[in-house]
């Protein structure tokens, strides 16, 4: 239904949703103007790139029942990314932004592995590893704690009227020292077999981290094109005051985006530390907020609050991901990734902004002096 | 009732806060352990902390101009990596290495400034792109961390300038505070330091007044940048090395100074001032966690955070519900 196009011919267009744009507009311009078009030339362009540099990229394989190859870890790696964003993108479409999930990610990791642990026992000879409470005890508490610090945010933001990027930037600071306390600072190293199965195992041929993350999109994407919760949040980013006036509980939905952002990081945290099988307070989920704003917008849905696109974020977790595998694929430093990310945001922000495409466009078409409007 | 003409000082509730906490916090490690209230206690906060105040005094004219600076620790960390690069194995004279880094600062700076203001990008994002770029530039050089040898940058980091019998300042100390006294005069005795209070105050008022708005918020992240690079250099002196990892995390410190010192986020109301008693509150968290001895050290960013909430919530209070 939506135009990334902001151009004051397209506004009139919207302004007029029945006008004849199926007969004036040719079908490959409405095709470029769909929210995930850009996205996807992106994601697309990047694996041509990365396809050219190492056509062993787009080899899949079948090996012991699962499904191998860079497009499967590509995929696989993205995924707490991918779910970080998607909490991400309503916190941004609320006009909000959360800079606490590095933190959060870090935090839910140590308490999963607090909670589980894990010691050696030797039962009938054998070695087994036990967890110190149950394992789904230990993933709910990990993630509770996670969306009670959302919630946190959310309160704040919403009940103090803090700016949100100073409301998330005091957990951003305190999260990582709470994460230490509950570590003790340590690196915790888990030994629990069934915990590993969430950043390592695989179900149906892919990999559980691929599928949690589906499955936060789609329920997700249900939620919000089933129910009303999609308008209202849109409507909250919008104009907030406006959205309250028209009788949207926009306190209440504010900090429960809020809280689900915080839960999609424990989420997040849950699958960074299976993978590595510990728990660092340190660093896990280093720059992490940073990734997910940048997926965020790298997937189309403006900084400035109202309209998102959920899908464009799950794209742009692959685009980001998708890049770090090219450097490695060139062999160039990983460090150096930061410069190509760093030119990504700077392409994107400046096609997003609407100043800058007028004034490339007055460019490109430019009239005579003293014709102009 | 005629009123009492306060100083600027005083005039700002939460930068009274801020300087009595400062009070408050001397007053407990001086009680609580002894050989804490001593004159070089006091001047190693200085010393410890010359970067982070010369990067917070850039970071508080960002902020009060209504923007934000995420490149500023990125920018630190680039600054050692030139130097080093430049001194250690180019072996260029430090007299001309340094002028260029400090306008290679100025020219990021302005580079950021320009771009959010000649295409109304957000501060944010263009200031996060701008320190993925510098951190990566830093890699671009060298992934190792790079130690100078080299004399005079020796000679300038162990100098120690006697103030009195005893207690000493650094250079680097002395630069910032130098600094600091000249963005002070900047903030209240320049034209340009009313704009930036008239355009953090109200953009659109400022613009109708016939302030010169695009040149100010240019200006104020160019100076964002001077001083990371002034920082930078003073942080070169202070390591003796050039490092990509170095000053992870400065421009939350940074940010975190300054609304301890009582400047209000969404720009125009605070004073440079209160910078030094944000950056005071920092350095003695520190320092009363290390003379403490028992606590560990993430208890620094638990209790840096809990300061800023309370910060945070004076600053509701006393400026009322914000327009949502």
């Amino acid at each position: 239904m939506s135009t990334t196009s902001q151009d004051a011919h397209a506004r009139r267009k919207r302004s007029d949703p029945r006008a004849s744009r199926d007969e004036r507009v040719p079908p490959w311009r409405r095709a470029a103007s769909h929210p995930l078009a850009w996205p996807l030339a992106t994601l697309a362009l990047i694996l041509l790139a990365n396809a050219s540099l190492n056509p062993a990229l787009l080899t899949l394989q079948w090996r012991d029942g699962h499904l191998y190859g860079s497009l499967v870890d590509i995929v696989n790696r993205a995924a707490p990314l991918a779910i970080v964003a998607a909490g991400m993108t309503l916190v941004i479409a609320t006009r909000g932004i959360d800079i606490s999930v590095g933190a959060v990610v870090a935090l839910s990791g140590a308490v999963a592995a607090l909670m589980i642990g894990g010691q050696l026992v030797i039962v009938d000879g054998h070695p087994v590893h036990l967890s110190r409470v149950p394992m789904a005890l230990a993933l709910l508490g990990a993630v509770a704690v996670a969306t009670l610090c959302g919630a946190w945010n959310g309160l704040l933001v919403a009940r103090v009227g803090l700016q949100p990027i100073i409301a998330t930037l005091i957990l951003m600071v305190s999260g990582r020292g709470v994460a230490q306390l509950v570590t003790g600072g340590q690196i915790v190293t888990i030994y629990y077999e069934p915990y590993f199965v969430i950043g390592n195992g695989y179900f149906l041929g892919l990999p559980v981290a691929a599928w949690i993350a589906v499955a936060v999109y789609a329920a997700l994407q249900v939620l919000l094109k089933k129910s009303a919760l999609g308008l209202f949040i849109q409507a909250i980013g919008g104009n907030p005051r406006a959205a309250r006036v028209a009788g949207v509980r926009a306190r209440l939905i504010t900090v429960c985006v809020y809280a689900f952002c915080g839960g999609c990081a424990g989420v997040a945290g849950l699958i960074v530390s299976s993978n590595v099988k510990s728990a660092d307070g340190n660093n896990a989920g280093q720059l992490m907020e940073l990734d997910a704003i940048l997926a965020v917008t790298l997937g189309g849905t403006l900084l400035t609050g109202g309209r998102f696109t959920l899908a464009g974020s799950l794209v742009g977790a692959l685009i980001l991901q998708t890049l770090t595998s090219t450097i490695y694929a060139i062999g160039v430093p990983p460090e150096v990734n930061l410069v190509v990310k760093a030119a990504v945001v700077f392409t994107v922000m400046l096609l997003q902004s609407p100043e800058f495409r007028r004034q490339a466009r007055a460019l490109a078409f430019r009239r005579p002096p003293g014709t102009l409007r | 009732m005629s009123t009492v003409a306060l100083p600027p000082v005083l005039r700002v509730p939460p930068v009274v806060a801020s300087l009595g906490l400062v009070v408050a916090m001397v007053g407990f490690g001086s009680a609580m352990y002894t050989g804490f209230f001593s004159a070089q206690v006091f001047l190693n906060l200085l010393i410890d902390n010359a970067f982070l105040l010369i990067v917070a005094t850039g970071m508080t004219f960002v902020i009060l101009a209504g923007g934000i600076d995420l490149s500023v620790g990125s920018v630190v960390a680039l600054t050692t990596m030139v130097s080093a690069a430049l001194v250690e194995h180019r072996h260029w004279p430090p007299a001309l290495v340094i002028p260029l880094v400090l306008a290679g600062g100025i020219a990021f700076g302005a580079f950021q400034g320009w771009l959010i203001q000649r295409f109304l990008l957000q501060p944010f994002i263009v200031t996060l792109a701008g320190m993925f770029l510098a951190r990566g530039l830093c890699y671009l050089i060298s992934i190792d961390s790079i130690s100078i040898t080299e004399p005079t940058f020796t000679r300038i980091a162990q100098a120690r300038v006697e103030l009195w019998s005893g207690a000493a300042l650094s250079v680097g100390a002395i630069v910032a505070l130098v600094a600091f006294g000249l963005a002070i005069f900047v903030a209240h005795g320049t034209a340009f330091g009313r704009d930036v209070y008239a355009v953090g105050g109200n953009a659109a008022s400022a613009v109708l007044m016939g302030l010169p708005v695009g040149r100010t918020v240019v200006g104020v992240y160019a100076l964002s940048g001077f001083c990371a690079a002034l920082g930078g250099v003073v942080f070169t002196f202070y390591m003796l090395s050039g490092y990509g990892l170095h000053a992870i995390g400065l421009e939350l410190d940074a940010i975190a100074a300054v609304v301890i010192g009582g400047t209000l986020l969404a720009g125009g109301i605070g004073l440079v001032a209160g910078t030094l008693s944000g950056v005071l509150v920092l350095g003695l968290i520190q320092t009363l966690i290390t003379f403490d001895g028992t606590l560990s050290s993430w208890w620094t960013r638990i209790v840096i955070g809990a300061l800023l909430f309370a910060f945070c919530l004076l600053q509701r209070l006393t400026q009322g519900r914000p327009q949502d």
